[in-house]
């Protein structure tokens, strides 16, 4: 958790209590978030589960229904136009116009901006981002990944102090996927605060520091190690020819909560270590199967917190 | 089962369930028809009836009195008023408010009376030729049945033999009843009616559809500023589109133009407002570009309908009239007939500019509401 040293000044994020609700269904309830300025964020969670609505609330494009707070040190209720200039944002979909090129794009963005120098301020975020031979192509003839390249050089370019990405690496091949957070990394590295939701492990485990949010409430926050270590959940994994055959025999049984097949291992994790040992006690003179505890993968601990919370969708 | 059916079966099933899905498209399939049954079935009328009629007399007796009785009850001529100026009476058919003009000169009693034949001028708004053509048609007989009832006992021997009055008919401002003198201009209105509307709530929707929209807010643009830029640029298609048909309408057509350019120019300016804030409400109602377009038509067919430009507008039934004052085209159809054609100047448009400006009002009011909450 942070340091109660931290000054206000020194926060990226302070909220408190941020509840939106859409009709009958809460999507954000009573979220409260600190983060403070330079780090990367992850944000996790399933889908549906607030995270869109939490970063648009957070960046003054949903008022919320409840809860205050302030983003870059602006109040989120007053100030939204402030943060606003000195956010940069980038929408879960590509949200760029697929009928200009590139240049265009940047140019657009530049002018709506008011940036000073906007020829070299744009000829130099598309040599960062190695766009400047394809300046001149049509946005909508982009890959996924060159478009999230477009976009990340779109929302970056009035040298924002804080980005938003949402699901930014959603579809996107994994080499794309490498260089893109090499770029956040990149911004990160100039002091830039980004707070960025994924679906993606790999991903969660590149961030400073994650927030799990799930049906709207917010499940966890914390490094990947501390949130593993907190989680209670103890996972042994099991190997070998034949570990197909346990899968069915293992899963609903005492002590194990969930079993899970992982590149030719089966993993089965549980709250209560005592019980899981029973079990696999159990299962371990099977011929071919090969016995081991390990730490638990953020994505058993992640399935283990989803398996907690409820559902606020409602039978969706 | 035989595959191919069991096939057909399964996607018309789902076809169904989107058509009962897509409320929209449902609506326009259902009420589609009943618009049509109504519109072509009652307010449509291709003799037009009960036409507004202001009688300038110079002469008043009994006999005037029954000749106005008489129009009035041969259901073609409907009299509103009578006017006490010539000037009042031009100005009258000039901005739409009547269709004919009766004028009884001084001393027309006496002269019939003493046999002189007098004259008995009609003056008709010829700007819509089939509009006055059949009641035009009925007068002799209309003013010879009334002459016949009332010159009795001493004067009976006039009604005998040729009429007892001279019936002059001026069709004014399109004497030769050229159909394009009307149609022509009335386009220009229908025109910008289609793409005004349907342009801009596409263009509108498409920034929504696509997402664009999300991020144009995410950035400093305010609300009312991606309104503004994004609306004007169709302003000027407006303009352009205005001048091809202005152009049109001389070179092609040789339609006269005998008003002010400057009151036609701002007739054509607040329609085209008019008309992009139609748009600019449906963009803020419809989700996808597909049901933007289904909306123009819904705005659109009555519009061109109901508002004089197909059919007369004083043929249609009062109620068809009352819904036919909402819409924009139907006012401006009077300004741009009333400014080309019969050189009408700023007062006697004056009642056709008002309503265009309450409607702007309104439906500036409506995007603006639906506006900001399509925002959150």
């Amino acid at each position: 958790m942070l340091d109660a040293s931290l000054s206000q000044s020194d926060l990226a994020i302070d909220v408190r209590g941020l509840t939106k609700t859409f009709g009958k269904r809460t999507a954000v309830d009573h979220v409260d978030i600190t983060m403070p300025r330079g780090q990367v964020w992850g944000f996790l969670g399933p889908n549906g589960s607030g995270k869109t609505t939490t970063i648009r609330m957070l960046c003054g494009l949903l008022k919320p229904d409840a809860g205050q707070g302030t983003c870059l040190g602006y109040d989120i209720l007053k100030q939204s136009r402030e943060i606003k200039r000195e956010i940069g944002y980038m929408t879960q979909k590509f949200s760029y116009w697929e009928d200009l090129s590139i240049r265009e794009n940047l140019e657009f963005v530049a002018n709506l901006y008011g940036i000073k120098n906007r020829r070299q301020v744009i000829d130099r975020a598309l040599e960062d981002l190695g766009l400047t031979t394809r300046q001149k192509q049509l946005a909508g003839t982009l890959s996924g990944g060159w478009k999230q390249r477009l976009a990340l050089a779109a929302c970056t370019l009035h040298d924002p102090k804080m980005l938003m990405l949402d699901e930014p690496t959603a579809g996107v091949d994994p080499q794309a996927r490498r260089d893109f957070w090499d770029q956040i990394h990149r911004l990160s590295a100039q002091g830039l605060t980004v707070l960025v939701s994924t679906h993606y492990m790999d991903e969660a485990e590149r961030c400073d520091q994650i927030v799990y949010i799930a049906y709207g409430k917010l499940m966890t926050q914390g490094r990947v190690e501390d949130i593993i270590a907190g989680s209670g959940l103890y996972t042994f994994v099991a190997e070998g020819s034949s570990v197909r055959d346990l899968m069915e025999r293992l899963r609903g049984q005492p002590g194990a909560d969930h079993v899970a097949y992982f590149g030719n291992a089966l993993h089965v994790s549980g709250g209560d270590l005592g019980a899981l040992r029973k079990l696999v006690a159990g299962h371990s003179g099977m011929p071919g199967v090969q016995w081991h505890q390990m730490r638990p993968s953020l994505e058993d601990v992640f399935i283990h917190l989803m398996g907690q919370s409820t559902d606020n969708a409602g039978g969706r | 089962m035989f595959a191919p059916l069991r096939r057909i079966g399964a996607i018309l099933n789902k076809e169904f369930i989107q058509i009962l899905r897509d409320r929209l498209t449902f609506a326009i399939m259902l009420v589609l028809p009943i618009l049509q049954l109504v519109l072509f079935g009652f307010a449509i009328n291709s003799d037009p009836r009960h036409l507004p009629t202001v009688l300038y007399l110079e002469d008043d007796s009994a006999i005037v009195r029954s000749l106005a009785s008489g129009l009035q009850n041969s259901s073609y001529f409907d009299i509103r008023e009578r006017v006490t100026s010539a000037d009042a009476a031009t100005k009258k058919l000039q901005s739409g408010e009547a269709a004919f003009v009766i004028t009884v000169p001084a001393g027309f009693t006496r002269d019939v009376l003493r046999g002189n034949r007098p004259q008995l001028l009609i003056e008709a708004d010829a700007s819509d030729p089939s509009a006055a053509s059949n009641a035009v048609g009925m007068i002799q007989m209309i003013v010879q049945s009334s002459l016949k009832r009332d010159l009795t006992g001493q004067w009976a021997s006039l009604a005998q033999g040729p009429m007892p009055v001279e019936i002059v008919v001026h069709r004014k401002y399109n004497p030769e009843g050229i159909s394009q003198y009307n149609i022509v201009p009335g386009l220009l209105g229908v025109i910008l009616t289609m793409t005004m509307v349907m342009i801009t709530s596409i263009a509108m929707t498409r920034e929504t559809e696509r997402g664009n929209m999300e991020n144009l807010l995410a950035m400093p643009a305010r609300p009312w500023e991606v309104m503004a830029g994004k609306i004007s640029p169709y302003v000027v298609v407006g303009v352009v589109q205005t001048l091809i048909v202005l152009l049109a309408a001389h070179y092609v057509f040789h339609v006269p133009f005998i008003g002010s350019l400057w009151l036609l120019s701002l007739g054509v300016g607040l329609f085209i407002i008019a008309n992009l804030a139609v748009g600019f409400t449906f963009s803020t109602v419809a989700r996808t570009q597909m049901q933007a377009m289904q909306m123009t038509f819904f705005f659109f067919l009555p519009s061109i309908m109901l508002s004089g430009f197909m059919f007369p507008f004083r043929g249609m039934p009062e109620w068809a009239q009352a819904i036919g004052q909402v819409f924009p085209l139907t006012h401006f159809l009077r300004i741009v007939r009333g400014v080309m054609l019969k050189g009408a100047d700023w007062a006697a448009m004056w009642p056709s500019i008002w309503p265009i400006l309450i409607f702007i009002a309104g439906a500036t009011t409506i995007a603006m509401i639906r506006y900001r909450s399509t925002l959150d």
